[in-house]
């Protein structure tokens, strides 16, 4: 400051004042607030709407869930104890817990082992889930199907025991032929399993005596929860690879593939699944021959698969067409065959691109497995529709019952679209 | 994959139907072609063989014979003595029924979810957020369930409604909400062109006026843009429109003589009015509240697709908030929105057929419900019952991929 201009300015601020706190109005929740729920006096006004909403909403719910009964043998017990209060009687989930889950028929000195089928799933499950798992745990993985049969159904040992070894011989004998051609792997597979599965047919047949382990569970006895789970998991793996092989076939050259596999798609597409079920009740065994009898549980979980092969089908389409052109192209210069540009490079990019179709594809089909209600089997909807609802202790109790199964599949639903958006992130690759 | 530029030369041996590019793919159809046959041959045997077992052959006679049961919703004169065939058409009005009014307030719904999720009100949002993933991830049978509960447990029967202090009163004296249905006044005409003054050419002929009046707007409003295109001046059009709008229409009715019934407490029930029965009900709202979460979220995607620079560049010409969302956003974001919302369409109609769980007379609960039932006819009920769902879908599908044409970005 030069003493020229020291009159003309009559005061100067030597020192820098401290940082002030914004007003009162500018901080914290009052801003938070004005901003996000009073910004101008429409957006007010919904607000008010929203939390009378929510008023309602809890003010009819907390009660009732707080003042619930957890502890009754009937409907009538549980209003004797509320004495005309409101309240929840979800002692009706405590009474008939293993019906909802197993069904009412499954034995239940044996309910041990849907469980330890259903424990022993999340550790088949996770390697492939998370892969930041050791990859030997697959090995559990690839047995697990024959031994949740085995848990499940029952019966000889030796029926998974051989479906299991057709299975190795035949990825054996896959391993070894795959190294000339991938089509004589995959049919001298296929042909090297049947084999086995035959003599093994007849040794299970010779051996057969009363010494099965575990006490035989016929698919009629199934039921509950378990049974949608079993339906959803049983549906959703198998559909996965025939879904690909159907995307392949509507994208190949071949016009009279690709006509086969448009014309499936779009009739299994065109239909409700309810029809579909339709046809595995009342028309499926026509199809069959006229000596067998094909359980309704494997005639169900066929069309379930069709249903949903054509879905995954049409989404893994469009992963294979979101591809650049060029991916095909770099295939092709390296003088890959079909087989190996398929499985080496644009499976695997194609895949990643339809994770989130899959999983609304597995989603929807796990809700969608309590439409076997519709052709009475006893899933989770079934027995409450059915036996619990009807018997005359639960008469009457709607809105514990529906619920629960509202809240078990909410949790499973929402577990796995949380799982999906984390798989999206984990695998994204390219640098955006 | 490989394709040959230059073949080469020679006669044509047997192994080159498996080495020959040029012949393998032919080869691999052949056999392909060979299976499927011998897949259908064996089916086709075992169904033969199972029906020859079972004494029957495939025949459609089952639909010209009476049907024998009741149905308690119908759009057209229906009696238990109608055939099987009559009963299938009152199943498909119905499942058109149903359908068209799902599609119409899940649509509404959707929409609406759709652009408050994206609201500047944190509470409104998030309860958007709620909403969708509630209702995303519990099956629509629960939900069908559990509305049809409210519809049959919790409304009052219509005895509630009878003397001097009853539990329950009607709305505005118009419509009661009883666990038998919904009452609520119905129009009909006492003059008009029908025996009894109700028959279906009145609606016809009111059907007729509204379209009329469409398409007189929509010259208006063409010949409005033109002048406006020529002088820069836009004509007022509001009054002509509202007089367009109302004014035949008003006229035409009172020629017909509309007047309402409304329903009254009459012995055990409700007498009169329009009956619209639980099972529509607990369908149409849970149908359209399922659903419309499906739409919220095809909304959401659409409006984020559209880029931020245009709602800034809307804002930027002075256009005010609403005006940029309905001029300029929404638009383009149609673009996106209409393809995912055909699926949910098909879907919607498709999960109709759920009505056979609350016993909603639509084309599945008569013809592959009771009909089926009563006359074990298998194959034929759910061949017909297919064949109906892939024309509806494919029908759907073509319609709006139509509009959808119509709708899409024009490029030189």
């Amino acid at each position: 400051m030069s003493d020229t201009h020291a009159e003309s300015i009559r005061f100067v601020r030597e020192t820098t004042l401290p940082q002030a706190e914004p007003p009162v109005a500018e901080r914290g929740i009052y801003k938070w607030g004005r901003e996000n729920l009073f910004a101008t006096p429409a957006n007010g006004l919904l607000t008010l709407v929203s939390l009378y909403v929510i008023y309602l909403v809890l003010s009819g719910v907390l009660p009732w869930l707080l003042n619930g009964v957890w502890n009754a043998s009937s409907l009538s017990e549980c209003r004797e104890i509320l004495a005309g209060e409101t309240g929840g009687c979800f002692a009706v989930l405590v009474d008939r817990w293993s019906q909802l889950f197993f069904g009412f028929k499954y034995p239940s000195d044996q309910y041990w082992r849907p469980t330890l089928a259903f424990a022993l799933f999340f550790v088949a499950v996770a390697p492939v889930l998370f892969f930041d798992l050791p990859r030997k745990m697959l090995a559990f993985t690839a047995v697990f199907p024959f031994l949740a049969y085995w848990l499940i159904w029952g019966g000889p040992v030796l029926v998974p025991v051989f479906a299991f070894v057709g299975v190795v011989v035949g990825y054996l004998v896959y391993a070894r032929l795959v190294t000339q051609s991938f089509a004589g792997g995959f049919f001298g597979g296929v042909a090297a399993a049947a084999v086995t599965w035959f003599i093994g047919g007849y040794l299970v047949e010779w051996t057969s005596g009363p010494t099965s382990m575990l006490e035989a569970v016929p698919s009629r006895d199934l039921g509950g929860y378990m049974l949608n789970f079993m339906l959803g998991v049983t549906c959703v793996s198998l559909s996965v690879p025939i879904g690909i092989a159907l995307a392949l076939g509507r994208q190949s050259s071949m016009p009279f593939i690709k006509w086969v596999s448009v014309v499936f798609i779009e009739f299994i597409r065109g239909v409700p699944l309810i029809t579909l079920l339709f046809v595995a009740s009342v028309m499926l065994a026509y199809f069959f021959p006229p000596e067998s009898t094909v359980d309704l549980f494997l005639r169900v979980v066929i069309m379930i698969t069709m249903f949903s092969s054509a879905y995954i089908a049409e989404v893994i389409r469009g992963g294979l067409a979101a591809l650049p052109k060029g991916q095909y192209e770099a295939a092709d210069s390296l003088g890959l065959d079909y087989a190996q540009a398929m499985r080496l490079i644009i499976l695997p990019q194609a895949l990643k691109i339809s994770i989130p179709g899959i999983v609304n594809i597995a989603v929807g089909l796990f809700k969608d497995t309590t439409l076997v209600s519709v052709i009475s089997m006893f899933d989770l909807v079934g027995m409450i529709r059915g036996p619990i609802l009807a018997s005359t202790d639960w008469n009457g109790v709607y809105w514990e019952l529906l619920g629960f199964a509202a809240l078990l599949f909410f949790v499973v639903c929402y577990g796995i679209s949380q799982y999906s958006q984390w798989l999206e992130r984990r695998l994204a690759t390219d640098h955006r | 994959m490989t394709t040959l530029t230059d073949p080469p030369k020679g006669a044509f041996r047997p192994s080159m139907l498996l080495y020959d590019s040029r012949y393998r793919s032919l080869t691999l159809q052949a056999i392909a072609a060979i299976v499927l046959g011998l897949c259908f041959l064996y089916l086709y045997s075992n169904v033969a063989a199972n029906l020859r077992a079972a004494g029957l052959n495939i025949s459609y006679d089952f639909l010209g014979n009476t049907a024998g049961y009741d149905i308690n919703q119908t759009l057209i004169d229906y009696s238990s003595q109608s055939s099987n065939w009559r009963a299938a058409v009152v199943g498909i009005l119905n499942t058109l029924l149903v359908a068209f009014l799902a599609c119409v307030t899940a649509t509404i719904f959707g929409v609406l979810a759709g652009v408050l999720r994206l609201s500047p009100n944190w509470l409104v949002r998030k309860l958007m957020a709620f909403y969708v993933e509630i209702f995303r991830n519990i099956p629509v049978l629960i939900w069908i369930i559990i509305i049809f509960t409210i519809m049959t447990a919790v409304l009052p029967a219509p005895s509630a409604f009878r003397g001097e202090n009853p539990d329950s009163t009607m709305l505005f004296d118009l419509a009661a909400f009883t666990n038998r249905g919904v009452y609520i006044p119905g129009p009909y005409f006492t003059r008009g062109f029908g025996a009894e003054g109700n028959g279906a050419l009145n609606w016809l002929l009111v059907i007729a006026v509204l379209l009329g009046s469409l398409f007189g707007t929509r010259a208006v409003t063409a010949s409005a843009n033109a002048k406006q295109a020529a002088t820069g001046l836009r004509p007022n059009t509001l009054w002509v429109n509202l007089g367009i709008w109302f004014v035949p229409i008003i006229v035409v009715l009172f020629a017909l003589g509309l007047t309402w019934d409304y329903p009254a407490l009459k012995g055990f029930n409700f007498q009169g009015g329009l009956k619209v029965g639980g099972p529509l009900i607990a369908l149409w709202f849970a149908l359209s509240i399922y659903t419309g979460a499906f739409i919220a979220e095809n909304v959401r995607a659409g409006i984020q697709a559209v880029s931020k620079g245009q709602t800034e560049a809307a804002a930027a010409l002075g256009l005010r908030p609403r005006r940029v969302m309905g001029l300029v956003v929404l638009p383009q974001a149609l673009r996106v929105i209409i393809p995912p919302l055909i699926s949910q369409y098909l879907n919607i109609t498709k999960n109709s057929s759920l009505a056979i769980a609350v016993g909603y007379a639509d084309i599945t609960a008569t013809l592959g419900g009771i009909t089926l039932n009563q006359t074990g006819r298998a194959i034929e009920c759910v061949l017909l019952l297919m064949l109906f769902y892939l024309t509806i879908s494919l029908l759907i599908s073509a319609f709006m991929n139509v509009y959808n044409n119509n709708m899409k970005l024009k490029e030189r």
